[in-house]
């Protein structure tokens, strides 16, 4: 069985998968639980700074977005950070690490943007015993409103600011938390970088309305007839959050800071997608406020099974190996050309991949009189919509044409060799090769 | 109080809970959540395959999708559409031979959406919530007869009447429904749907029903084609063929449509008396419900003899291990001779039979069985052809219903063409309505 110990900034736990700072890692008694259910870490639920602490509604805090069988795919919430005295939150982590020593213990924090409010709680953290901190520069709602939060994040200098105060008052690591409601996740990344953070975790939670009562015309979770955006998380956010993560892992400005890659990761493979994108731990929030802290069971086993059969003996050997396969548009091979097939074995005759083609696409499917579904190669551009809606898996593949071979679609022979964009003849901007 | 050994045909075989039980649905209606899960199944097939399979054309996969968006109603109005008698249909269609045996999902898990478990959902739901669907259009002043107060007359009936004709349905019975009050297993139609949904489908007005008027006796085709601008038959078929065994007119053999009709009619399940030994002949749904009926009352031992094989049985293969799982034997190639007994029947004696290709014989080699009742269920036969063209034995009628005389339309089991299914006949009547429109709007 492959090894999953992870060292992510020096931090060692015995798997990469921490829980994210959010309710599940709001108390000691989750997160024993958590620890016996057996995972490697837990960023526990942000702390703010002494005194009374926040208040939450005392409605409901999540929506949702349901796929069949009311699967849930997306959660978003208005719960704020941690709503118990810091004192206790600070005696129970003190606690919690000294029992569990060879877990990740990160503690997340979200205080004023100003220095001194920093430099009062950090000596309060450090003398927990907790391996490194978390800045929740992310969150989306409420707080931000405060100008903590999401506030911080959307504003890199700020980024940079706070970040420098925490490396100067705190000698353990320090992780940023982004925020995804900007338009571009480098930025902050690299002033965060700037500041001296030892790594960036993302995503945090987007800007999100689940749905509408069409009754009382408020949106969900409605508070007594009124709604606020929260924060979506889930399964449905990690598209996005990978696209960031796969964002700072290439920029050159940021490439090898540490990840801490977060968004919709429910299952091993999920894990293995944010690790191969550069991430070298995940956090898990939405899986486990789900099912229940028993899933990362199946996380360890799953991960372990892919590594094992792949040869890969550590986490580290995985980190980022996708990285140098995310490029620009411009820079993909025009000369590779695919068509669909459908395995008529396989296929259950529901005719869905016909009326996508056919409505939505390129009129390349045909379909007998007897419910054959066959591709006209003649016009498939392997755009890969009847394999996305086709409800049995491998049912319809994508074959990539052998250099040599006419595609019947533009009666061009397949060349061989590599060739995009920046030199297509169609480019008006196109570079002569060399 | 009997039990199931006593000797004979007695009443009162099983306690009032066992028999209450017995007879309760067969398919319990879905809870919203049960339907909403069985509807999140349905892929919304292209020229979806249940659709082409359904005699009466439902667009299913658009009402499966209505269900799962919370619009039952709009899914009944869907099904209504095509079929005012889909309530029903939810009920006794043989789904399995049906849209769920063309469902994709039976051919990719062998586990078919339940198409008609989720028409029940949607249509009770309107028909429990809501006032009569639809409105009529302006009166037209014509005047159509319907005979037959079944299936394909009141699916004929409620469309001419929609369209503004006024409708006036004969039937020889007391009450309307045809075989939906009077022919179908009780555990398929609880709590009197058959004559709730006949009374729901008047509420569109401008029908109206004479009972106890019976083709060839109070009624006769010179009157109604002079009385009225257009009639259809669907008079189904009255008549029940004969075993042509010795022995046939013996006590205890009888008529299984006679004694399914009792079962329907009856209020008290318990003063419905059968016997300890039953045999039922023949292989249709009739053999399968007048068999499963006798065991559900209380009978010992059920067999229904069939003379043929098994893959040439009338019931499908669900029907059959209904029948097989409430403890019914099927017994195949074996054909009545004779029926033995001194006035009531004691045994009936059956004769192997075999299929080398040149027809059904008998191998001369013969089995008896004990019986005190005999179900006879070999098939019905059109009692009133009205003096009309047969093909066959049924009235012959072109693919609109148009028999071979002018203003006469037939549809249902006494017409030529299609299988003998509720909803063949709702089809039937729903289509020869549209050409009597057509015909009458000239």
């Amino acid at each position: 069985m492959a090894d999953l110990t992870t060292d992510f900034l020096g931090i060692k736990s015995p798997n990469p998968f921490w829980l994210a700072s959010a309710p599940p890692t709001d108390k000691e008694y989750n997160v024993r639980r958590a620890f016996e259910a057996g995972w490697g870490g837990v960023v526990w639920k942000t702390l703010g700074s002494e005194g009374p602490p926040v208040v939450n509604v005392n409605g409901p805090r999540y929506g949702a977005i349901y796929g069949a069988d009311r699967r849930l795919l997306g959660l978003n919430n208005i719960e704020l950070i941690t709503d118990r005295p810091l004192e206790t939150n600070l005696a129970e982590i003190t606690r919690v690490k000294a029992d569990y020593p060879d877990r990740a213990m990160i503690v997340s924090i979200m205080v004023p943007c100003e220095e001194q409010a920093w430099k009062d709680i950090l000596p309060r953290i450090a003398a927990t015993g907790a391996d490194g901190i978390e800045l929740n520069f992310g969150c989306p709602h409420g707080m931000s409103e405060r100008g903590m939060g999401a506030a911080v994040g959307q504003v890199p200098e700020y980024i940079e600011m706070v970040t420098r105060w925490c490396k100067q008052y705190y000698d353990k690591p320090v992780i940023v938390k982004l925020t995804p409601n900007i338009t571009d996740v480098r930025k902050p990344a690299a002033a965060a970088m700037r500041g001296g953070a030892d790594a960036v975790s993302l995503i945090n939670t987007i800007n999100s309305i689940t749905s509408v009562n069409l009754d009382t015309m408020s949106p969900e979770p409605s508070i007594d007839g009124k709604g606020s955006h929260g924060g979506y998380c889930g399964p449905a956010v990690k598209p996005i959050a990978m696209s960031m993560v796969s964002e700072i892992a290439r920029n050159p400005e940021t490439h090898g800071l540490p990840i801490s890659g977060i968004g919709g990761i429910t299952t091993w493979r999920d894990a293995a997608e944010f690790i191969s994108l550069g991430a070298g731990n995940v956090q898990v929030c939405t899986a486990a406020m789900t099912y229940g802290f028993k899933i990362v069971q199946e996380m360890v086993s799953g991960l372990s099974q892919w590594m094992d059969e792949k040869g890969y003996t550590s986490v580290e050997e995985v980190v980022g190996r996708a990285v140098p396969n995310v490029t620009d548009w411009q820079y993909l091979n025009l000369n590779y050309v695919a068509k669909a097939k459908i395995n008529q074995d396989d296929c259950i005759k529901c005719g869905r991949c016909y009326a996508a083609c056919e409505d939505t696409s390129h009129q390349a499917i045909a379909m007998s009189e007897d419910r054959t579904f066959t591709v006209i190669d003649e016009e498939c551009v392997a755009c890969n919509l009847c394999v996305d809606v086709c409800p049995v898996e491998d049912c319809i593949t994508m074959e990539a044409m052998a250099p040599g071979e006419i595609d019947p679609r533009t009666g061009k022979v397949v060349e061989k060799e590599y060739a995009n964009w920046t030199t297509h003849p169609n480019n008006p901007g196109a570079v002569a090769a060399e | 109080m009997s039990s199931p050994m006593t000797p004979g045909i007695a009443a009162a075989r099983l306690p009032q809970e066992t028999l209450a039980e017995n007879f309760d649905d067969l398919h319990a209606a879905f809870a919203p959540h049960e339907a909403a899960v069985a509807a999140d199944r349905c892929y919304f097939c292209h020229d979806a395959p249940c659709v082409t399979a359904c005699p009466t054309d439902i667009d299913i996969p658009l009402f499966i999708r209505q269900i799962s968006t919370g619009t039952p109603e709009a899914a009944a109005k869907t099904i209504f559409d095509q079929n005012i008698l889909g309530g029903m249909c939810a009920r006794v269609c043989p789904t399995e031979d049906l849209c769920e045996q063309a469902c994709v999902r039976e051919l990719a898990e062998g586990k078919p959406v339940e198409i008609g478990r989720l028409q029940r959902h949607a249509t009770d739901t309107l028909m429990a919530k809501q006032r009569h669907p639809y409105d009529r259009a302006p009166v037209t002043g014509k005047k159509v007869a319907v005979v037959g107060a079944g299936p394909a007359g009141l699916a004929c009936a409620h469309r001419l009447a929609m369209h503004g004709h006024d409708v006036t349905i004969y039937d020889a019975e007391a009450k309307a429904g045809g075989l939906n009050e009077f022919g179908i297993a009780a555990y398929k139609s609880t709590d009197d749907f058959a004559a709730r949904e006949v009374d729901w489908l008047l509420g569109i007005g401008g029908i109206e029903i004479k009972p106890g008027m019976r083709l060839g006796d109070e009624l006769t085709m010179e009157s109604l084609t002079h009385c009225f601008d257009a009639v259809f038959l669907g008079v189904g078929l009255g008549g029940v063929n004969a075993l042509r065994s010795e022995g046939e007119d013996k006590d205890g053999v009888r008529d299984a449509v006679d004694f399914i009709k009792d079962l329907r009619q009856t209020g008290d399940l318990a003063a419905l008396p059968v016997g300890r030994d039953v045999v039922v002949i023949g292989g249709g749904m009739t053999a399968v419900d007048a068999a499963v009926q006798s065991k559900l009352l209380g009978a010992q031992n059920v067999t229904i003899a069939y003379r043929r094989g098994r893959d040439a049985m009338g019931a499908s293969r669900y029907e059959q291990d209904l029948a097989t799982s409430k403890g019914v034997r099927l017994m195949f190639n074996a054909q009545p001779v004779a029926i033995h007994g001194n006035g009531a029947v004691r045994e009936i004696e059956l004769e192997y039979t075999t299929d080398g290709g040149s027809g059904l014989k008998g191998t001369g080699e013969t089995v008896r069985l004990a019986a005190d009742q005999v179900f006879k269920a070999i098939g019905q036969t059109l009692t009133t052809d009205g003096g009309l063209e047969l093909e066959g034995r049924k009235i012959a009628v072109t693919t609109t219903g148009r028999t071979s005389r002018a203003g006469v339309w037939a549809g249902g089991d006494c017409a030529s063409g299609g299988d003998d299914l509720t909803v063949t006949a709702v089809a039937e009547g729903r289509d020869a309505a549209m050409d009597i429109h057509t015909f009458l709007m000239g």
